[in-house]
């Protein structure tokens, strides 16, 4: 098997695979693209060719999956994902105040990363968090009913 | 049957069918852009909109399932509005650079937009604009133009098997193309062109030259591969611009491989012979017909009566006219001399007298669909011969199974079930020792005459899963040999074994010919006539033959064996080549006489399931060049041979005395009389010879964008990476191939697909021309 995957994740693939029957194997390609994402923090081309070997499958049918989900990260990010969700709710709730706040606090903007590489700032749709609007993902937690001062704290306590 | 109506018309209908499968076949026209028969409904474009009573919303035709009763209305005012909509949404994105595109006048987005677009838009926001990815040499891209049909997807996915093109992105972001930089490499690709809807696919070698409305349509064949698949070819003030498949439900359907989309790009090539040319004092002038006929006419007068007709021989190629081999070994006859051939690949003539009739598949071509087992003997079916191919990966689709026996490990577009890839001489132990197990499995006594070339200590799983299958005598089976069969150098002993394997297991035994093969046997154009038995072109060189008659061919790059022929040609009192092109034989010909191509004759095709089809002209050939039936029909005037007063190609086929459909004929598999030969190791590999897809014949060499694709490698000897490492070799070392006293120089690439022991290099290469044909070669480092 190729090199390109660690062993953790071609275990955790292996495991995947036993969800599935044997000619539905492609099945596994979505999980997949998440254990590289956890372990490396971005999928690169290189994660996605080896994926596809691994699952028997062209690459480019690993690359349609990986493009199509706006949370598979295809560049290298910031250690910490910031998700802003800007829908409806939230966006009625005050959400371009947050993301004001947090561009000034971390001086970039949406879509970009902290020279230091610590912080990705994205703005996302509907987090399914209505009642909470304003709210945002903060890598895997979410955080709700954000002020000014929630999102001063919130950064503060992060490496 | 169910009965619907649509538009008012009562129609018949089967069960399961779409709509638009029912609307079609009764000339009912809906619009459609991602809807294709022969691939599997996607239902994305929403053009083919239409009203169903009954139902609360338009549905798709495409993928709308018929139920009896059923009433469709497809230019009712809600369908109507349907389509329309439909239309302005697909409109939003696309470019209005129809004047500058290649597909208007055939775009089946310009037609609807007529038909359904507005006259203006009412879209102002921006539109969306899309990075062309790089193809290769065959496909031009323009994807802004890309209306997301997804039918170049589907085919990659369900027809080529090599799934390249893909839907990446989303939503407005989505886009079609590779991903990557990525040269497709199936040998189907140009069909992508065909399907695409709209100009975001278009042939590359055509790009910008006609418009399809002002182009001349002529239906003929492809001469390429013994499939025969029809094509239309195009023209535009007498040059040939285009080729395109045209559908035949028995050959091609609605494919066309890409050698023979773009091999017309040769007939428009710089290196077209224009005018006879004598060559005198080592130079080549320019003459006349009259003169150049009467200098080849008396040559071959005088070398015949002073060294005798045996030492005449006249090879023509197989992508010939049925009336061009008739004619040709009719004037060989005529001087009296047998030594007539057209079979470049054959590389073992020992078996020639066990030919009843021309070597050919054996059934339709459209029944490799409904076989249940194949196996493939010396055979790449995926890129000798893309149409049959095609077909039998239906077959595999639809649950047949399908093993190979070959030198070299192909990759096929659809699984294996035996993969057994063995060296030359280890192919015919394989044969005999599946011989052997079929005989103890059926209990017959192994046929005495196999024992040598079997080796039951050799045995292994996958001859046994060979045996096992060919004894299920409940599954419709067949076995057939290919290319790498003819231009194995102990084929007689593979074809004879084949024979016996087929025989005992009761299955059909199929051969491939070389392109228009079975006209040529039917024809005449074997060394075996009635009376006498000439030299096949396997052993033509070693029988000092002073005087050369070539038809269409380059025998250094077009046979098994040309390095002997290249030697003997060189040495040779007069060569006369009749030819396209100007650079073919220019090196050791006498005389060249320049003759027309495909696309510029017309004639008869017969192919592998031995049916006749008409190549028909689509222009005249460039300068003095002349129909090749012409020019030996002249010839044979100044020569005095009586007989050859044809005023017509249907006149020539119709003296051919073509014997109905041809069976692969092959008599008894006996191997009496011939003996096991021992393959040296050390330095001595055995070679495996193919001819790629692309440098099969004089024609293929000069199609400069097929030359250009990643099926044309750079000439290499290929081995295997264990076997190079023992040898002291790495990856491009330079190395002497040597056979005998000739040896020629080639970069090593190293490659796992080679088993060991053996060397692959193909046939083809003018770099590696001079070395012999031979089993074995040995190879140092330069
Ligand atoms: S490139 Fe052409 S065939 Fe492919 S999806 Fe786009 S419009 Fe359809
Ligand atoms: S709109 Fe922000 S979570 Fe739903
Ligand atoms: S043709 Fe029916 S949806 Fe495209």
């Amino acid at each position: 098997m190729n090199q390109v995957l660690s062993q953790s994740v071609r275990d955790a693939i292996t495991r995947e695979l036993q969800k599935y029957p044997a000619e539905q194997q492609q099945s596994a390609v979505m999980a997949a693209l998440r254990f590289v994402q956890e372990e490396n923090n971005w999928i690169s081309r290189e994660a996605m060719d080896a994926i596809a070997e691994v699952l028997g499958l062209q690459p480019i049918q690993v690359y349609e999956v990986a493009t199509f989900y706006s949370m598979y990260r295809l560049q290298p990010g910031g250690k910490h994902q910031i998700n802003v969700c800007t829908n409806v709710s939230c966006m009625l709730c005050g959400s371009s105040e947050v993301i004001s706040h947090l561009q000034d606090r971390l001086g970039i903007e949406t879509g970009q990363t902290t020279a230091d590489g610590r912080f990705s700032l994205n703005e996302v749709e509907c987090l399914g968090a209505c009642g909470g609007a304003p709210m945002l993902q903060l890598d895997r937690d979410y955080h709700e009913n954000l002020t000014p001062e929630t999102l001063d704290a919130l950064l503060e306590g992060l490496d | 049957m169910l009965n619907i109506e649509i538009d008012g018309r009562q129609l018949q209908a089967e069960e399961g069918e779409m709509l638009i499968e029912v609307a079609d076949r009764a000339g009912i026209y809906i619009p459609r852009f991602c809807y294709h028969k022969h691939l599997s409904v996607a239902a994305n474009c929403r053009m083919c909109l239409v009203e169903v009573e009954k139902a609360p919303k338009p549905l798709p035709a495409c993928a709308t399932p018929v139920t009896d009763g059923m009433k469709v209305f497809s230019r009712s005012e809600l369908a109507m509005d349907a389509q329309k909509g439909t239309m302005e949404f697909l409109l939003i994105n696309h470019p209005l650079d129809c004047p500058i595109c290649d597909q208007g006048g055939e775009c089946e987005l310009q037609d609807l937009a007529v038909g359904y677009g507005g006259d203006r838009s009412r879209y102002t926001e921006e539109k969306r604009v899309v990075r062309d990815p790089d193809l290769g040499p065959l496909v031009a891209t323009e994807m802004t133009r890309c209306i997301h049909c997804t039918r170049c997807v589907r085919f990659g996915q369900e027809i080529s098997g090599i799934r390249e093109m893909g839907a990446t992105g989303r939503g407005e972001h989505t886009t079609i193309g590779t991903y990557v930089q990525h040269a497709i490499g199936s040998e189907l690709s140009g069909n992508i062109i065909d399907l695409c809807p709209v100009g975001a696919l278009t042939s590359k070698p055509f790009k910008f030259a006609a418009r399809s409305w002002e182009m001349a349509d002529v239906a003929s064949v492809a001469p390429h591969d013994c499939a025969g698949s029809s094509i239309r070819i195009q023209t535009l003030r007498g040059k040939v611009e285009r080729v395109l498949p045209l559908e035949n439900n028995d050959i091609n359907e609605t494919w066309l491989s890409d050698r023979d989309r773009f091999s017309y790009t040769a007939v428009n090539s710089g290196e077209r012979l224009t005018v006879p040319r004598i060559r005198k004092k080592g130079e080549w002038q320019e003459t006349d017909w009259a003169t150049a006929l009467q200098s080849v006419a008396d040559g071959l007068l005088q070398n015949v009566a002073k060294q005798g007709a045996d030492k005449l021989a006249g090879i023509i190629s197989p992508t010939s006219t049925l009336e061009e081999f008739y004619l040709f070994q009719k004037l060989l006859r005529g001087l009296g001399s047998n030594n007539i051939d057209h079979r470049l690949k054959l590389a073992d003539s020992r078996d020639d007298g066990r030919w009843a009739s021309a070597p050919a598949l054996g059934m339709p071509i459209k029944e490799l669909e409904s076989l249940d087992f194949v196996l493939l003997i010396g055979c790449n079916l995926r890129k000798e011969q893309p149409i049959l191919n095609h077909r039998l990966r239906k077959a595999v689709l639809a649950g047949a199974d399908v093993a190979v026996i070959n030198p070299y490990d192909y990759e096929f577009n659809y699984p294996l079930s035996v993969r057994a890839v063995s060296s030359p001489s280890g192919m015919l132990q394989s044969v005999a020792n599946i011989i052997r197990l079929l005989s103890d499995k059926l209990g017959h006594d192994v046929p005495e005459d196999v024992i040598p070339w079997m080796d039951p200590t050799r045995i292994n799983q996958q001859h046994r899963a060979l045996a096992d299958r060919f004894a299920d005598r409940n599954s419709k089976s067949a076995l057939i040999l290919g290319q790498l069969a003819w231009l194995h150098e102990e084929g007689a002993i593979l074809r004879s074994m084949a024979k016996t394997l087929a025989d005992m297991a009761g299955v059909s035994l199929g051969f491939l010919p070389e392109a228009n093969g079975v006209a040529a046997w039917q024809a005449g154009c074997t060394p075996f006539s009635e009376q006498d038995k000439g030299l096949s072109v396997a052993d033509m060189d070693a029988a000092e033959i002073k005087t050369w008659l070539l038809f269409g061919v380059e025998p250094e790059l077009d046979a098994a064996h040309g390095g002997q022929l290249l030697a003997a040609l060189n040495d040779a009192d007069i060569v006369v080549a009749i030819t396209a092109f100007a650079s073919a034989g220019e090196s050791y010909a006498d005389v060249q006489l320049p003759a027309a191509m495909f696309a510029e004759n017309a004639g008869t095709f017969v192919n592998c399931e031995g049916a006749a089809q008409t190549l028909s002209a689509a222009t005249t050939p460039p300068g003095d060049a002349r129909e090749g039936w012409k020019i030996l029909r002249a010839l044979a005037g100044y020569l005095d041979l009586p007989g050859f007063d044809f005023d017509t190609v249907s006149a020539i086929a119709a003296a051919v005395d073509a014997a109905g459909a041809p069976s692969p004929g092959y008599g008894m598999g006996s191997l009496s009389g011939y003996a096991k030969t021992e393959h040296a190791g050390g330095e001595n590999l055995e070679r495996i010879r193919d001819s790629l897809i692309y440098r099969g014949d004089a024609i293929l060499r000069r199609c400069e964008p097929l030359q250009r694709t990643t099926d044309n490698p750079p000439p290499a000897a290929r081995i295997n990476p264990q076997q190079a490492s023992r040898l002291g070799l790495e990856q491009d070392a330079k190395v002497k191939l040597m056979v005998d006293e000739t040896s020629v120089e080639t970069p090593v690439v190293l490659d796992q697909r080679v088993p060991e022991g053996c060397v692959f290099l193909p046939i083809g290469y003018l770099e590696t021309a001079a070395l012999p044909g031979s089993a074995s070669v040995r190879l140092v480092r330069s």
